[in-house]
């Protein structure tokens, strides 16, 4: 039952896109399309839980025992950097065509401060290896979510008669607050 | 002090580098995507301005379309002979030298000739002063004289004498941004050994043409008549010179009325 609502903390209440302002950049630079976006919500799943997964081990299993925990950033971003190459790599080969619609979007994963916020987030609450992969992969999950979302309205406002000063970005960013409000009403429910 | 202090951050950060490092290196032997190496000895050969004359977005781009074949050797207006012959010699084709093109400005209306509608001081630019109006010279169809065209050189080709665009051949490498730029599309990429053109893209009649300007085409067909070849073609009041056809034997620039058709050699 907790890990469920950490769960659904994860996704809506403590939503990384619209509840914390972490990991815009993939958020304004991806969402022109449903498809791309659906692609980038996959790949930063998997390296959200990754990540998770793994600077748990390193944190608890070289940091820890050895007294350093002070290198917690640096060692986090070695971990992400790497996985994000990793994923880079896979992703070339699976699907090139995703590859070259994600762009540069694809390496800046790694300074997506959202990959770097799980991993710290889950060290400061001290979760288990468990609560820490599933908020990971929650918060991905939140991340993912909210960035189809927003692709979907993207997508819609194309076609609409925008005011040519609110062309693109401005739009994005008011419709990314309206969006934010909305998902103020998430905020009490667990 | 303690040495471990030292030792335990550098060790465990730096092995622990040295891990992923060595991961992927393995991931990337075994998820390598073959690389062609045509691209990359292709791209050397590019000039590498990005200047997107051959219609693609960029010399990366150019490049995976030849080595694909779906470009010519020779698809890179900027390339001189040396370097298109490279190509063709990565790629194991023979180099077909592509005709030298050039940009050439159909239109003689510059400040003597041509006859303004009402005094301009707007911004010095050719396509916001089409949109007041269509411009200040009465022509409607006449070169702005503003320069959009030299602005948009990125070679530094173009000069503006007199309210007119000149071309200086020997920069002018056809990549056709100023092609683009005119809002008049009075500029046109044509072989160099053309050397006839009619100097005026003006659809107006005869009349409304010798009013604007002196030396516009008004569309009377003395050249067409006197072609032998046929390639001169009238249409709406305006006479176009099919450089694929034209023998320079300049028949139709003695007879032309308005001397609105010359040859760029003699200019």
């Amino acid at each position: 039952m907790n890990l469920l609502l950490l769960f659904i903390g994860a996704v809506l209440v403590n939503n990384f896109l619209l509840a914390k302002f972490l990991g815009i950049c993939p958020f304004l630079g991806v969402s022109k399309k449903i498809e791309t976006a659906v692609g980038m919500g996959a790949a930063v799943t998997f390296v959200m839980g990754l990540a998770s997964l793994m600077s748990y081990l390193v944190y608890y299993y070289l940091l820890k025992p050895l007294h350093i925990e002070y290198l917690y950033t640096v060692a986090f971003i070695l971990v992400i950097a790497s996985l994000v190459q990793f994923v880079e790599m896979v992703i070339q080969k699976t699907s090139p065509a995703l590859y070259s619609a994600l762009g540069v979007f694809l390496p800046l994963i790694t300074t997506n401060c959202a990959v770097l916020g799980v991993a710290i987030l889950n060290m400061q609450k001290g979760y288990t290896l468990l609560e820490s992969v599933i908020s990971g992969v929650g918060g991905a999950i939140g991340f993912a979510l909210v960035l189809v979302l927003f692709a979907g309205i993207r997508e819609r406002i194309e076609d609409n008669d925008t005011l040519a000063c609110m062309k693109g970005l401005p739009i994005a960013l008011i419709t990314a607050g309206f969006m934010a409000i909305a998902f103020l009403g998430f905020q009490n429910l667990i | 002090m303690d040495i471990t202090a030292i030792m335990y951050p550098a060790l465990s950060i730096g092995g622990l580098g040295l891990l992923f490092g060595v991961g992927l290196g393995v991931a990337a032997k075994k998820f390598a995507v073959p690389v062609d190496e045509k691209v990359e000895a292709i791209k050397e050969n590019l000039p590498g301005a990005n200047c997107g004359g051959c219609g693609f977005a960029g010399c990366d781009a150019l490049a995976k379309s030849v080595a694909s074949g779906e470009s010519k050797v020779n698809a890179c207006p900027v390339c001189n002979a040396d370097q298109v012959a490279a190509i063709a010699a990565i790629m194991g084709v023979e180099a077909a030298a592509g005709e030298k093109k050039v940009a050439v400005v159909r239109c003689k209306g510059n400040n003597a000739n041509a006859k303004i509608k009402y005094e301009y001081t707007g911004l010095k630019s050719c396509l916001d002063a089409n949109l007041v109006g269509g411009g200040p010279k009465m022509c409607q169809y006449g070169c702005l004289g503003f320069g959009t065209c030299k602005v948009a050189c990125s070679f530094g080709a173009i000069e503006m004498v007199d309210g007119l665009p000149v071309i200086d051949k020997e920069k002018c490498v056809a990549c056709g941004a100023c092609e683009t730029a005119c809002p008049r599309a009075i500029i046109h990429i044509l072989p160099e050994s053309a050397s006839y053109h009619v100097n005026c893209v003006s659809k107006d009649k005869g009349k409304d043409v010798k009013a604007a300007c002196n030396v516009g085409c008004i569309g009377c067909g003395l050249c067409a008549r006197q072609c032998e070849v046929g390639a001169i073609t009238i249409e709406n009041s305006v006479a176009t010179i099919d450089v694929t056809k034209c023998i320079q034997c300049g028949k139709c620039a003695e007879k032309c009325p308005t001397k609105a058709i010359t040859n760029l050699l003699n200019k």
